[in-house]
């Protein structure tokens, strides 16, 4: 029989890891719709991006 | 793009619920299994990601044969949400699987059959996302994958047999495996209710990620236009 200890120590690093890499999916999912709403705002809207970066300039 | 639909956000809702239920059900429902105790636990969430695994390889197989039979790009979009997340949900399993193994095995890999074709199917479909950056032509490189899917498809049923057919360590759940398999268990009434649960709980999850996937494949494509028509 597996000592206590260490069985639950396995579980948790198992159910991290799992956690951890579902979150980080669901994050990159997130980002990258915020990403590609913002690109396509910006090509359906050029003036709005435009002033600042002349203005930048 | 369309806001998300009322059926999606019910899924969103519905998968969290799940995902708590399940979590609860492992940790306060089923049973201490008397071998491995709490480790055993960890059974319960790696095999249901290594089903949805395994079923959205299947998916994104299907997706590709249509993709061959009617040409239409948005195909392509749902084969490559389907290997995505199947992507995700299979290393899950793999490394929760290791992390199961070190304690019941005595390491966290050995290259027995299970393992060796979990890991292969995992880097075919590595590589299939990674070659599909190399072909610019979108006709191209949705035809370059469907093929690829659909015979890189080859590996999902390899794997899922190859407990039963190999001599191996791995544990089979359901039905008899091998004589020389380790950390092998009686599940109690209670052990299968909480696996099945769970499975459905991840079956869930699975078709709300998809769901997700394939509209930002679909808002990915829509820029692509935009930029075009620039």
């Amino acid at each position: 029989m597996l000592d206590y200890a260490i069985s639950i120590r396995y579980m948790f690093a198992g159910y991290a890891v799992i956690l951890v890499v579902l979150a980080a999916y669901i994050g990159s999912l997130f980002i990258r719709w915020v990403n590609l709403k913002r690109d396509l705002q910006a090509l359906e809207e050029p003036d709005k991006y435009e002033l600042p970066r002349k203005l930048s300039a | 793009m369309e806001p998300q639909p009322v059926a999606l956000k019910v899924l969103n809702t519905l998968s969290i619920l799940f995902f708590l239920g399940a979590l609860g059900m492992v940790f306060l429902y089923a049973p201490l299994e008397v071998t491995m105790n709490y480790v055993q636990k960890i059974f319960y969430f790696h095999t249901a990601n290594a089903w949805v695994g395994m079923l959205g390889f299947l998916a994104a197989a299907v997706a590709g044969f249509i993709y061959l039979v009617d040409h239409d790009l948005k195909w392509d979009i749902i084969e490559v949400a389907a290997i995505e997340i199947s992507l995700v949900f299979f290393l899950i399993a793999i490394l929760s699987g290791s992390i199961w193994a070190r304690p019941s095995w005595g390491t966290y890999w050995t290259w027995e059959p299970r393992l060796t074709t979990a890991a292969i199917l995992e880097m075919v479909y590595i590589a299939c996302l990674l070659l599909r950056q190399g072909i610019d032509d979108p006709d191209r490189r949705a035809r370059f994958s469907a093929v690829y899917t659909l015979i890189g498809s080859i590996s999902v049923p390899i794997t899922f047999l190859s407990i039963r057919l190999f001599r191996t360590i791995h544990p089979v759940l359901i039905g008899s495996g091998s004589a020389s398999a380790q950390g092998s268990f009686d599940m109690t009434p209670k052990m299968l209710v909480t696996l099945f649960f769970t499975l459905g709980t991840f079956s869930v999850i699975f078709v709300t990620l998809f769901w997700h996937r394939i509209r930002l494949g679909q808002l990915s494509q829509l820029v692509d236009q935009r930029k075009l028509e620039e």
